[in-house]
């Protein structure tokens, strides 16, 4: 079967683009960097008959920063930006290092951060960090404005809480806090380009050198990025020991639900998550430590 | 509906009316008959096809023309300042022995030309990383990063010595 024909439409304002996904319906798409929609049309797992693209929506690419009301990246925002963003590597460096994980230089150039969230890949390089730490979504639609946690935004595998005709315009992190440090770890085959086999995004915040708050996610090791409760319950309440950054490690492994897949046997993910989640962690713990 | 568009290529400047679905790639190589830039996987993992968009690199192979309407773009062809002259990372390239078959090669090089673009006195880490998105199946890459570690060399603005 032939590749999809499609109309393409490039409205400038997000209440146009809202309004062409409601007349178009079904068969229009959202896209933002297109470094996955059009490989999706590629290997024919979507067939789209619009594509409506966001780019020339002005101040949609913004990422801007303050003390008081945290990060805020649009939707168009590239991955390279975001990687050399001055505010992001010095208040949120697992963000930068999340984003500089992702894919290649090409792709980076062109792909947001966004649109790796709104892909929903359980193995999405920046979905852990965003989900540790608190981050919102701005989602316009038919209906105006709402905001939704990330935490509810993921369903599954490619799968997410977005309504029909809904876009994700921005993602919103909290103010960065004293005491608080955040990490990503990840894990693949050959190290970089490719897709995660496993990785953790953890954020820990302290009181008296003692967790006060834990929020640890997994991602590749369930149908979507997982919050780890137990191993954030274990970890709360203490100053973090070699001991306890292992035994949350291991009930993170515990509660992860990996499938075996030609990035990693289920077996190696399962040992795997254990190190990780260990490693990123006490990497937190130094950072928040380091931060007071 | 065909999209009008206008592409600065190497330079020049193309006026086309161009089917929505129709990649960078696509266009550049069968309308600008511009074939060297070439088209590997078509997934955005082979690099082959890479080229420089205002002065960053992207895979044609996943960039619609539709949306390089007055972008500046770059190819291999235009990597050369004249077509007698060698770019100094071709010079290199050859140099060093990092060609074999070829075909990665004009992706490799405009890899190499943003590498050098942003960053000129880039490391042998960051080289290899300026990589991560160009295969190459015959040279074993330990060529091409000598290749780019020496054109960075040649390429450094040299220094006033004495006024």
């Amino acid at each position: 079967m032939a590749l999809s024909h499609f109309e393409f439409y490039t409205p400038t304002s997000v209440e146009e683009a809202v309004a062409l996904l409601e007349a178009k319906g079904d068969n229009a798409f959202i896209m933002a960097g297109g470094t996955d929609l059009l490989i999706k049309r590629r290997h024919q797992i979507i067939h789209p008959k619009v594509v409506v693209s966001l780019k020339n929506i002005q101040g949609l690419n913004r990422i801007s920063f303050s003390q008081k009301k945290g990060l805020f990246i649009g939707a168009t925002a590239l991955l390279a930006d975001a990687c050399k963003h001055r505010s992001i590597k010095k208040f949120y460096p697992a963000i930068a290092k999340a984003a500089s994980n992702t894919a290649n230089v090409q792709i980076r150039n062109m792909g947001t951060i966004v649109g790796n969230l709104c892909n929903a890949s359980p193995a999405a390089d920046n979905a852990p960090t965003l989900l540790a730490l608190d981050a919102e979504l701005n989602i316009h639609g038919p209906n105006g404005k709402r905001s939704l946690l990330l935490e509810d935004f993921f369903v599954g595998p490619g799968l997410t809480a977005l309504q029909p005709s809904e876009i994700v315009t921005a993602v919103v992190v909290p103010a960065p806090r004293p005491d608080s440090g955040a990490a990503y770890l990840h894990l693949s085959a050959r190290g970089k380009i490719d897709c995660s086999a496993a990785n953790a995004g953890v954020f820990l915040h302290l009181k008296n050198k003692k967790i006060d708050k834990a929020r640890l996610f997994i991602g590749a090791c369930g149908p979507t990025p997982m919050r780890m409760r137990k191993a954030e319950k274990k970890l709360t309440g203490s100053k973090l020991t070699e001991k306890l950054a292992h035994q949350a490690g291991q009930l993170a492994s515990r509660e992860s639900k990996p499938i075996s897949d030609l990035r990693a046997d289920e077996d190696y993910r399962l040992k795997m998550v254990t190190v990780l989640a260990k490693r990123a962690i006490k990497e937190a713990y130094q950072l928040a430590i380091a931060n007071n | 509906m065909k999209h009008e568009i206008t592409l600065n290529v190497n330079g020049d400047s193309y006026s086309l009316a161009v089917n929505p679905w129709r990649t960078l790639n696509e266009v550049l190589r069968e309308d600008l008959n511009l074939t060297g830039t070439k088209l590997g996987c078509g997934s955005g993992d082979c690099g082959a096809c890479t080229v420089i968009v205002d002065n960053h690199s992207v895979s044609s192979c996943l960039t619609l023309a539709a949306e390089m309407d007055q972008k500046e773009i770059m190819t291999i062809e235009g990597l050369a300042p004249s077509g007698e002259e060698l770019h100094p990372i071709q010079e290199s390239f050859v140099e060093k022995g990092a060609i074999q078959c070829g075909f990665c090669t004009p992706g490799m090089e405009l890899s190499a030309y943003n590498l050098i673009s942003h960053n000129r006195n880039p490391s042998e880490v960051e080289i290899r990383e300026s990589l991560s998105g160009n295969l190459c199946r015959c040279t074993g890459y330990n060529k091409i990063v000598e290749a780019i570690a020496d054109s960075a060399r040649k390429m450094k603005p040299k220094r006033k010595k004495d006024k």
